[in-house]
């Protein structure tokens, strides 16, 4: 009922916002340019204000901790002796430490993939059946879910992924190397958008992710309800649209490079303010 | 005690070992990485991943030397296609629907061919006075024809940039073999028409970029 609630004013200012945008694109047509760039970025901003104290990713946070705390699959068992890095169950501040090393998988995991780990090894899903299946669907839900809710319980914390571990510090080496990988027909890598300050696509901000951009943006902003589409969208949903933009094939979920991305951006951003899981357009 | 000493032994090992880790290779762990991540789908395969010259040099954050630049460039130009018959210009409306069209080469495109690309122009670049949506990746193209002189575009005085500008649109790397740009002539994005198409949109003194 309460959630009820809070989508329906959700939807009334997501309504709103729409309207005041409506108006704000009249207001463009008749200023100088210099006047629309700057009507532009305030009015989004005004947007998010005005959604700030009803985003809607808090309906897929109660979802994800119930998830975390509810006993399910084959081996019917909860997430919570999951161990996200600081320990089983830990997951205050895990979040901001991600991705990191795990020794009992050999692997360096982004948050999706030591979730995929611990559904597998835990509640006894088959982790690549989950990995393959698509966004938004099953299981992928779920994830999506438990990232909101895992991201919120670092929300406010600065960025601390760890490069103490050789694997960590390889990682953030093949991330960089990726990250200015150019392939396709369009000659696109990452840094094609990414690699430079006050760029924009359209009228899309892009963050320099080649340093910290800032509190609350680009590696500290994702997961994130996205307004435009009505889906939260989790850090490896947030790559693979990249990646089809890049005109590349397609990434797999959880797979190796997108996780070694995860480490250059999220090694590059540290310190910046966690603000997971945020609103965007 | 000697079992003290053995494990004292045994952990300093362990911990030296740990901390003088050697670092593996990363341009192996890089190729390893791209062959296990990505897969086929749709018209987007994984052959995308096979750099060309052009493409593994610029893949760093560093630029290539001036002699390899200058190298690649000479072979872009060497290789250019110029269009048939020596018919430069299209029609600039159909220039303006083709730079609004950021549509193409994407996994969930049914098909690569030119007929089914944008030139996704206003990606990156203003062109125009009345769109205002426009991107800053690439440098203002507003009065592009206009700011060069271009009045008849083929006069004999504006065969310069009239070239050039072709060139760099069919393959912008002819001048500047790391740029941003698109290849798009060269990669078979789009057909000489539809560059003559934009070449109108950037050139013909009608066309709302000039205006």
């Amino acid at each position: 009922m309460k959630a009820q609630r809070g989508l329906g004013g959700a939807a009334l200012r997501a309504l709103a916002a729409v309207l005041a945008a409506a108006v704000c694109s009249v207001a463009w047509a008749q200023g100088t340019q210099a006047t629309q760039a700057k009507s532009t970025a305030d009015g989004i901003a005004e947007y998010r204000a005005m959604l700030a104290d009803g985003n809607p990713a808090e309906l897929f946070e109660a979802k994800g901790e119930a998830l975390w705390k509810t006993a399910r699959g084959p081996k019917h068992a909860t997430l919570q002796a999951c161990d996200l890095g600081k320990g089983p169950g830990v997951v205050k501040g895990a979040f901001v430490e991600l991705p990191r090393y795990f020794a009992d998988t050999g692997r360096v995991q982004d948050l999706e993939s030591r979730l995929l780990s611990c559904m597998q090894t835990l509640q006894g899903f088959n982790a690549a059946e989950i990995a393959a299946t698509p966004f938004g669907k099953g299981e992928q839900a779920g994830i999506d879910a438990l990232t909101a809710w895992i991201s919120s319980e670092s929300r406010g914390m600065k960025m601390n992924l760890p490069q103490s571990d050789v694997h960590e510090k390889a990682a953030y080496e093949v991330g960089k190397r990726l990250f200015f990988f150019r392939g396709g027909p369009m000659d696109f890598s990452c840094a094609t958008c990414h690699g430079a300050d006050g760029k924009r696509v359209r009228l899309q901000d892009l963050p320099n992710l080649t340093k910290n951009p800032g509190d609350g943006i680009g590696f500290a902003a994702w997961p994130a309800y996205r307004v435009s589409n009505g889906q939260l969208w989790s850090m490896q949903h947030r790559l693979n649209d990249c990646y089809r933009q890049q005109r590349f094939p397609y990434p797999g979920y959880a797979s190796d490079a997108t996780i070694a991305l995860s480490v250059y951006m999220g090694v590059n951003a540290h310190g910046a303010e966690s603000i997971a899981p945020a609103l965007k357009r | 005690m000697n079992n003290k000493i053995l494990v004292a032994a045994a952990v300093l090992v362990a911990g030296g070992c740990a901390s003088m880790a050697p670092m593996p290779d990363v341009a192996k762990l890089t190729q390893d990485a791209l062959h296990s991540s990505f897969r086929d789908k749709g018209i987007a395969k994984v052959s995308r991943l096979q750099q060309d010259e052009v493409q593994a040099a610029c893949s760093s954050d560093r630029a290539p030397s001036n002699a390899e630049l200058q190298h690649l460039q000479a072979q872009a130009l060497a290789s250019m296609h110029w269009p048939t018959g020596g018919v430069y210009l299209g029609d600039w409306k159909a220039g303006e629907k083709l730079a609004q069209n950021g549509r193409g080469m994407t996994w969930n495109d049914k098909s690569a061919e030119p007929a089914h690309n944008g030139g996704s122009c206003y990606n990156c670049h203003q062109l125009t006075k009345s769109e205002i949506s426009f991107g800053t990746i690439g440098p203002s193209l507003y009065h592009y024809g206009k700011l060069r002189g271009v009045s008849d575009p083929y006069s004999p005085q504006s065969a310069p940039i009239v070239q050039y500008t072709w060139a760099k649109l069919w393959n912008a790397k002819a001048y500047g073999a790391c740029s941003n740009m698109p290849r798009f002539g060269h990669e078979g994005i789009l057909d000489e028409h539809q560059i003559r198409d934009l070449m109108a949109l950037l050139l013909d003194p009608k066309s709302p970029v000039n205006q």
